[in-house]
Formats: C-alpha cells, structure tokens, sequence
C-alpha cells in the first residue's frame, strides 16, 4: 500500500505504526496534528479539509521519498484526513522509524514542513460567529514550482 | 480545442462546480485562467496560484492540447 494516503475516515495513528515495524528499525517518531479551537484570533468551531488527490499523493510520496533518501531513515508514512474535522481529532499523521533516533526526529520534521508548502491540500476554517475561511499558506510563494 | 478544469477550495466555493469542460482557444493555462477569472469573476491572481496539467505541476506557459485536465492550486495549507 502507498506510504502517503488521503483519508475521508478518521486517522488511526496506532494501527498504522504497525506497518513501520521492522527488524533494522531501532527508533520511531511520530507527529500528529490535530484540529485546535483557535486560530489567529479566532475562535474555530470544525474545520473542512480538502484534497486534490491524484496531485497530492503523488507530491506527498515524492516528499517521503527525499526524507527516506536525505536522512537515511528506514521508513515513514503519512496520513491526512480530508472532509468535515471536529476540535481534537487527528488532521494528519507522520510515522518514521529509523536505525537511530536523530533522522527520525530530522525527517519526520521535514516531511511535515514540506508537505504544508507542496502537498495540495486546503484547509477551511469554521468560526463561532458563523464565518468561514480558506486558510492561506504565507510561506507558498517562497516555493514556486 | 476542449479541456477539463477542475477546482479545489476557495476556486471551488467561488466557481460553483468541481469541474466543466472549457471550449476555446487557449494557447497556455495563463491564458485560460486569464479567462476563466474574469468569466466567473474569482478573487485570487494568478501570481497567487499554482498550476497542474494532467496531474503534474506544471508552468503558466506550457502549450495546452485538446483533451488536457487543468487544475489551478490555490496556497495549500494542509497539515
């Protein structure tokens, strides 16, 4: 199965943890992020994430592919959640296990930050007082393609 | 020529559909965006978005061939 998937369902962080058990494998780093109650000010009641999935699979194994190759991890794997999030659940998750724990820590934090500039993924903020917003990346125009 | 647009978040809400098919001579996604942001009056410039042809990024001169899916990314946020 592919190591970068896009998921309409809840995220299991511990079930997928599973699939980066292997004997080599000394460390493992995990990051989740999780739908918070505030953003910039205000006030957040859900979230609605959106994906154009043939693009971001193939952005967000390209991403996994640099870390496995730059830090020399043994394996990673993300996960991100599309559709209607409530406040606590789980957006995305990145797995990596390594012979070592420094590249884990080095690569779980790379895959992450690049896939918030590069993967194709929206976020849409719910607001208390009935609003509602496409979230804006600020860093994107630092990486054109 | 014909090519399929589709559009994601904020190009979605605004656009009113996931996809159409656009009929016209549009020599580049430059220029089909051109026409596309004055036809359904969307908010965001070019110089905002991002482009795709047939599932890869892709660059705002590239000749466009009939039969062609474009997609216009606008900033990601995911994570």
């Amino acid at each position: 199965m592919k190591k970068f998937r896009i998921n309409s369902n809840p995220v299991k962080p511990e079930a997928l943890k599973q699939e980066l058990f292997v004997p080599e494998a000394g460390g493992f780093v995990s990051f989740e992020g999780w739908v918070r109650n505030r953003n910039e000010g205000k006030d957040v009641t859900h979230l609605e994430y959106s994906s154009y999935d043939a693009l971001a699979v193939k952005e967000g194994l390209k991403i996994i592919d640099e870390a496995i190759e730059r830090f020399d991890v043994v394996d990673a794997l993300v996960e991100h959640r599309v559709g209607d999030l409530q406040i606590g659940e789980v957006a995305v998750v990145v797995h990596v296990s390594s012979i070592h724990r420094g590249p884990a820590f080095d690569a779980c934090e790379y895959i992450i930050d690049e896939l918030k500039v590069r993967v194709p993924i929206w976020k849409k903020e719910h607001y208390t007082d009935g609003d509602s917003g496409w979230i804006e990346c600020h860093e994107c125009s630092k990486h054109a393609h | 020529m014909k090519v399929t647009v589709k559009y994601f978040a904020i190009l979605k809400d605004e656009s009113g559909v996931d996809e159409e098919v656009v009929e016209g001579n549009f020599g580049s996604p430059k220029e089909l965006y051109t026409f596309l942001k004055s036809d359904k009056n969307l908010s965001l410039c070019s110089s905002k978005l991002k482009v795709a042809v047939n599932d890869e990024f892709s660059n705002w001169e590239v000749p466009l061939s009939d039969g062609d899916t474009v997609v216009f990314i606008p900033p990601v946020a995911g994570g």
